[in-house]
């Protein structure tokens, strides 16, 4: 995700940013959760059934799977298999734990009570504290040894095998937990492995729009910055220049580049420039600000450059070398500043230099 | 996919027939709630967001929606559908998107990305399948399916 260029000016728009209480909440759960990796998701499953032909047959009705080596003895040795084989893509099916447990483990849940103390358990503990609450498969990679055959037992083993920092994704955020699966069978012979990937997450929420909308984050004022926001309040756009060689510079600051005088007096600018560059901010997302959010580098015509926002534009019709002239808006009592909009007609008439 | 016919192939493809490029056979799913819900059960996943319409709801779901064992399923079956019945699968690599959703249909496409006759063992040659199965929102499901064809053109080769 892309996200304001901080460092070329942080003066018109303050970057949106996480809290820092956020970030070091987010840290400290990283920890906590990669504290679990490598080790066992929970004890080893047994099947409770032996591979068998009856939950075969439900399989390949449900599937709409025809092939005869799945059902027929004589079909499956024709093709060159010792008899039948079940279908490689039922090897999660035969270690599901069924429908009492099921329902076991919805009560257990519901009524708050046994939360479990495997690995497995701590780890979804941990996501659903932090707000990760909803899950979903993402991935699945299966690989077969050897075919099973009926009369089968088989067993798993699974691991956690990575958790994912914290990700932003179509369904909101949340983290991929990896987990690794060895199956093996009667003989303790490996059959099969398994990598599934599920994504933790905190259901993105339609949030009603709040009665009182935050305030934008302040500007930090310094001696430096201060008139550029003082200009800002009165509807001009101001530039530092150096009283000793005429030299324009922003973001503000204390000398002059080109000759080191600390001498400085403000140009008004004309407002009109052009995009220089722009990124479209999704996230994070801070309730101040509209999002998508259109952060643009303005290259003013006067020749310097401001980092601001750009209204009355969508995402997909910003262009770099777009004209815009700036206007100003007052997001409270306290903050007004310059915001960018596109040049929608041909420029009249030169307007005259105010200052 | 009627339960009552099947275009399944009956005959199993031989390795030296496959070249990287061929295309499977286009294959529309229709996603009823009979398949949800009869192949989430196959599986033994009693989850009720894959039975249950009500729950599925309540819980943020627009309904109720395919289990990912079910997915695996309808992919080995569409494999196994193109090569023939003696094809021996040996990996199975899902990534799922959009989710089965009822009353749409889900497009199975795929093509031949990789033969390796190397990598063959007992005189069969290995292939791989690249394929996508979308639905009215999108891909559902994109992945590979790996898998051992006979080799040579006679009944002695299997």
């Amino acid at each position: 995700m892309s996200k304001p260029d901080t460092t070329a000016s942080d003066t018109a728009a303050p970057a949106p940013a996480a809290s820092d209480t956020a970030a070091s909440d987010s840290a400290a759960l990283d920890h906590r959760l990669q504290a679990l990796v490598g080790k066992p998701t929970g004890p080893t499953v047994t099947a409770p059934d032996l591979v068998n032909l009856p939950m075969i047959h439900h399989w390949v009705e449900a599937m709409g799977d025809f092939n005869p080596v799945y059902v027929d003895d004589a079909a499956a040795r024709k093709e060159g298999f010792d008899g039948i084989i079940a279908p490689p893509t039922m090897l999660q099916a035969w270690i599901m734990r069924g429908l009492r447990t099921s329902l076991e483990m919805d009560r257990a849940r519901v009524s708050g009570e046994a939360r479990g103390d495997s690995p497995n358990d701590l780890l979804m503990a941990m996501l659903d504290d932090a707000g990760f609450t909803s899950v979903v498969a993402t991935n699945c990679d299966q690989h077969y040894e050897r075919p099973l055959v009926p009369g089968d037992q088989l067993q798993v083993t699974s691991v956690i095998d990575s958790v994912s920092g914290e990700k932003a994704t179509g369904l909101g955020v949340g983290h991929f937990v990896t987990t690794r699966s060895e199956y093996t069978d009667q003989n303790g012979d490996p059959v099969a492995t398994m990598l599934f990937r599920i994504l933790k997450f905190r259901p993105r929420e339609k949030a009603p729009e709040p009665k009182v909308r935050p305030r934008r984050p302040r500007p930090a004022l310094t001696q430096d910055n201060r008139f550029f926001f003082e200009g800002a309040k009165e509807h001009k756009l101001l530039i530092q220049r150096c009283s000793n060689c005429g030299t324009l510079r922003h973001p503000p600051r204390p000398a002059c580049a080109t000759c080191q005088s600390f001498e400085w007096d403000a140009l008004t600018a004309s407002g009109r420039g052009t995009i220089y560059s722009f990124t479209v901010n999704h996230y994070p997302q801070v309730p101040a600000f509209d999002y998508p959010l259109v952060v643009a580098l303005v290259e003013l015509e006067e020749g310097t450059r401001l980092v601001a926002n750009v209204a009355g534009i969508t995402p997909e019709t910003v262009a770099i070398g777009m004209p815009v002239i700036a206007t100003f808006e007052a997001f409270d009592d306290d903050l007004t500043l310059p915001v960018f909009r596109p040049v929608t007609e041909a420029p009249a008439t030169t307007e005259t230099e105010k200052s | 996919m009627s339960p009552e016919t099947s275009t399944a192939n009956p005959t199993t493809l031989r390795f030296e027939e496959v070249s990287v490029g061929d295309h499977l056979p286009e294959v529309p799913v229709p996603l009823t709630r009979t398949l949800i819900v009869s192949t989430a059960i196959a599986s033994r996943d009693y989850q009720d967001v894959h039975h249950d319409s009500v729950l599925a709801v309540e819980r943020g779901s627009k309904d109720i929606f395919m289990n990912i064992l079910s997915t695996n399923g309808i992919v080995g079956r569409y494999v196994t559908d193109w090569s023939g019945p003696g094809a021996v699968l040996t990996d199975v690599n899902i990534r799922l998107g959009a989710p089965n959703y009822p009353d749409d249909t889900m497009t199975l496409t795929g093509s031949v990305t990789e033969v390796d006759p190397a990598s063959g063992v007992d005189g069969k040659g290995a292939v791989v399948v690249t394929l996508r199965g979308a639905n009215g929102l999108g891909d559902h499901v994109t992945g590979t399916v790996r898998l051992l064809l006979p080799t040579g053109d006679t009944e002695a080769g299997r």
